[in-house]
């Protein structure tokens, strides 16, 4: 479609907005992988517990705005494969990875490359490689999808 | 006052993502297969998502706390190291595997269905082994 990358720049900027306000208002950087996996491993809430708190408040924003929006503006699709194995090993290499990294496409890509930071970018190179890498690996040679 | 912020927040950047497309797996795997049918969107989201933010870390070391107190977050420094460079890369191969990352993971779960819920648990398993993964390469690159 063409109107795609006019949607695209209005949601990015969305996106950059929020990260935006999260570190101005609450003084937290917008790192989704950091956010929930700080969450999962209870290193958070070991830290403090308002500060668990908080990215437990974002998680739930994160979920339930895009949940009602979904129904206004036509139910689009996930295109998510329903193969579990598929699933699960994507599921595994994001988690481990994205921790490994300390951090994601929010945290370096967004907030990373905003102030340039090297590790952002070191990051973001590798990441979207690896991306491109498993496209060919698993798309092109073996025919998954 | 703390918490409603952190759920705008939240719920900002999830309506970025559904609007921009990032929770269409097909529309960011597009994104990473040059040699196939190439969608640049993901660019148009990341270049837009940028220049709010560099607002924002600009503004930021002239404050001394948090609009709502607290402490300004300092930007990590670290240094690029063995898990920035092999995490980025397994995080980039599940990625293009199933076109998720950990932001739309949590923002398609109420309409993504049962697949959604178990990339993201899958996805928490990962988060939780981590620790083990880096002391693994680390005892591995130490000889």
């Amino acid at each position: 479609m063409q109107a795609d990358w006019i949607w695209g720049l209005v949601g990015g900027a969305m996106i950059g907005t929020a990260a935006a306000a999260y570190l101005l208002l609450n003084g937290r950087i917008m790192g989704a992988s950091g956010i929930i996996g700080r969450l999962a491993d209870g290193s958070e809430q070991r830290a403090s517990r308002s500060s668990a708190l908080e990215n437990l408040a974002f998680l739930l924003g994160l979920a339930l705005v895009p949940g009602l929006l979904w129904l206004v503006i036509g139910r689009p699709a996930t295109n998510l494969t329903s193969q579990p194995v598929i699933l699960i090993a994507a599921g595994l290499m994001v988690g481990a990875g994205t921790r490994l990294a300390n951090g994601c496409t929010s945290g370096h890509g967004v907030c990373g490359l905003s102030r340039l930071s090297f590790r952002g970018f070191v990051a973001t190179v590798f990441y979207l490689v690896g991306g491109g890498l498993s496209v060919i690996f698993f798309r092109h040679l073996l025919g998954i999808s | 006052m703390r918490l409603l912020a952190a759920f705008g927040c939240g719920g900002l950047f999830g309506a970025g993502l559904l609007v921009s497309g990032m929770t269409d797996t097909t529309k960011v795997i597009g994104w990473l297969d040059i040699f196939g049918d190439w969608d640049p969107t993901l660019a148009f989201v990341l270049a837009a998502a940028i220049v709010p933010m560099a607002i924002a870390w600009r503004i930021a070391p002239r404050r001394k706390t948090a609009v709502f107190g607290g402490p300004l977050s300092p930007p990590p420094f670290r240094d690029a190291d063995r898990g920035l460079v092999l995490g980025s890369l397994a995080f980039g191969f599940g990625w293009g595997l199933a076109g998720l990352c950990p932001g739309p993971s949590v923002a398609v779960l109420l309409f993504g269905g049962w697949n959604s819920l178990l990339f993201l648990i899958a996805m928490l398993a990962g988060m939780v082994a981590a620790p083990v993964l880096r002391a693994r390469i680390d005892r591995l690159a130490a000889g």
